[in-house]
């Protein structure tokens, strides 16, 4: 009986970390995602009745790949007529010899992460698919995830395969000449994702929990199949710096703890060490992107012992490359409240005043912290009916924004674009 | 793959060209037109004259109604196409990268139907 409950675990496990590349595999095959989606579906479901029974293959992977394999061909003879589908079949006969090879099976799911993540597909889109496809998360899971419901979401997935299938966007690895464009995209939709689970603030917890580790799986297949690139590099290490620190980050209440009050000894040593290791791979490359700065920023606080430890030169001089690379007035907002941890409230002041940001309620809240810690002495004046608490959770939660280096952003976040229209507007 | 690349782009700006600006730009549509001939990705392409020249035609029960002007009054108008045989969209978009009025307005890129047309 124990025995079949750990089957029955296995295949779960199985599930979340092989499916994804059966899936690849399949399409590559197939060219048809909803069949390989569905062959895949099947493959588990009759492992579910036959592991705890039969015991569990050597390969568990390779087993849901070829069986999965076996149920497309099942099913094109049994749906489809074989006059229709003989060019699939062929495909996939000739495939049923081969033993699956271990980098083609890697190669597969590289093709499809652009295939998900191509420009020509709405971002939403490009997130839900990646999800659905990759990460084999429920189209009900990804609807809660997003807080939107599941008709929308299965709509959203329905129309990116059509568009897939009708505009042929290609299931390839880009050649070099789009590859910038093309795995910015997949960055920043893994990127979206791990953001997802870790900065929203209501939802289920539990799937959220489950989108951080799934950016971050992807985010190790992506560094792993393109060791060349180092911003790739560099968006793992930023996602497992900010993950190592997810259990002191938050109160048995669920409250936010700011960085600068969280218990250091409940980071995660391992994930602290991997991300380290990761940053200084990239910086030993020396090609930075916004992701390996972002990352080196996060290297540093997990460096320091103690809040009061922490070298915020070393913070500001990354900060002061990241505004050549990638300036914005968001990323000089946040190398101003470092510029203030060395130089004082006045020098980061004069810069936060110079800003055109002023529809970004940030913006605001950082200067009502900086004048603070400039006069110390002056008493804060509220809107009348204004509770003290009030003004005292509104900095608390900005200073925590700020000391979180992770709502850093170049990537198109929600609040970033609505800062430029306001700006705009003016 | 048959895409059909529509070329949206400002009246306004075609018809403040001056004469200089507008043959430049004439020639640069022939040798784009003549490199994607000789390619053999070209299978046809009109230009299309302004929407002032436009009528809209509906029938509602049974009866032709004709008004003055394009389907929608929008900032940027449908100026041309291209239909075109690529191999994938990344081949169409790179494609219409190339169309020269993509730099100042915008090319639509879509698949067109396979239908066999009757003999």
């Amino acid at each position: 009986m124990a025995e079949a409950e750990a089957a029955r675990a296995l295949v779960e496990r199985v599930f979340r970390e092989e499916s994804g590349q059966a899936v690849a595999t399949l399409i590559r095959l197939l060219g048809d995602f909803d069949l390989a989606e569905e062959a895949v579906q099947e493959a588990f479901l009759v492992a579910m009745e036959r592991w705890p029974v039969a015991g569990v293959p050597d390969r568990p992977g390779a087993w849901i790949t070829t069986t999965a394999r076996n149920k497309a061909i099942d099913r094109l003879r049994r749906e489809r007529g074989l006059a229709e589908r003989r060019a699939t079949l062929a495909l996939l006969e000739a495939a049923r010899g081969q033993d699956t090879e271990m980098h083609t099976i890697a190669d597969d799911r590289l093709r499809l992460i652009f295939t998900c993540c191509h420009p020509a597909l709405a971002p939403e889109a490009r997130v839900a698919l990646t999800l659905r496809t990759l990460g084999g998360l429920s189209t009900p899971e990804i609807a809660r995830a997003f807080m939107v419901p599941e008709a929308t979401m299965a709509q959203r997935l329905v129309r990116a395969k059509r568009k897939i299938r009708a505009a042929a966007i290609p299931y390839r690895v880009p050649p070099d000449h789009l590859l910038p464009e093309r795995l910015s995209s997949v960055l920043a939709v893994l990127y979206l994702i791990f953001n997802e689970g870790y900065a929203a603030s209501a939802g289920d917890a539990l799937v959220r929990r489950e989108l951080c580790a799934e950016a971050i799986r992807l985010g190790r297949l992506l560094a792993e199949l393109m060791p060349d690139e180092p911003e790739a590099i560099g968006l793992l290490a930023l996602m497992l710096l900010i993950e190592s620190r997810r259990a002191a980050r938050t109160t048995a209440g669920g409250e936010l703890v700011l960085l600068a009050d969280q218990d250091r000894g409940r980071w995660d040593r391992d994930l602290v060490a991997e991300g380290q290791a990761l940053v200084r791979r990239c910086l030993r490359r020396n090609r930075p992107g916004p992701y390996q700065l972002q990352a080196a920023v996060n290297a540093v606080h997990s460096d320091a012992a103690s809040a009061a430890a922490t070298d915020w030169g070393q913070i500001l001089a990354l900060y002061d490359q990241l505004m050549t690379i990638a300036p914005s007035p968001v990323v000089a907002l946040h190398r101003a409240v470092a510029l203030a941890e060395v130089q004082g409230p006045a020098a980061a002041l004069a810069v936060v005043d110079g800003l055109d940001l002023d529809g970004y309620h940030l913006l605001h809240a950082v200067r009502a912290d900086l004048l603070r810690l400039a006069f110390p002495g002056v008493p804060r004046h509220r809107p009348r009916g204004t509770p003290m608490r009030c003004m005292d959770d509104i900095s608390g939660k900005t200073r925590s924004r700020l000391a979180e280096p992770s709502r850093l952003t170049w990537v198109p976040m929600p609040y970033f674009p609505f800062a430029n229209q306001a700006v705009r507007q003016r | 793959m048959k895409y059909a690349l529509l070329i949206y782009a400002s009246e306004q700006d075609w018809a403040n060209q001056s004469e200089e600006q507008g043959q430049a730009q004439f020639q640069e549509y022939m040798a784009f037109t003549k490199d994607i001939v000789d390619r053999g990705i070209y299978q046809s392409g009109e230009a299309l004259q302004a929407t002032a020249t436009a009528t809209t035609v509906r029938v509602r029960d049974g009866e032709t109604l004709t008004t003055d002007g394009p389907f929608a009054e929008t900032k940027e108008q449908l100026g041309g196409f291209y239909v075109v045989e690529a191999k994938d969209l990344d081949e169409a978009v790179e494609i219409a990268a190339r169309i020269p009025d993509v730099r100042g307005g915008s090319i639509e890129v879509r698949p067109v139907m396979e239908v066999d047309m009757p003999s």
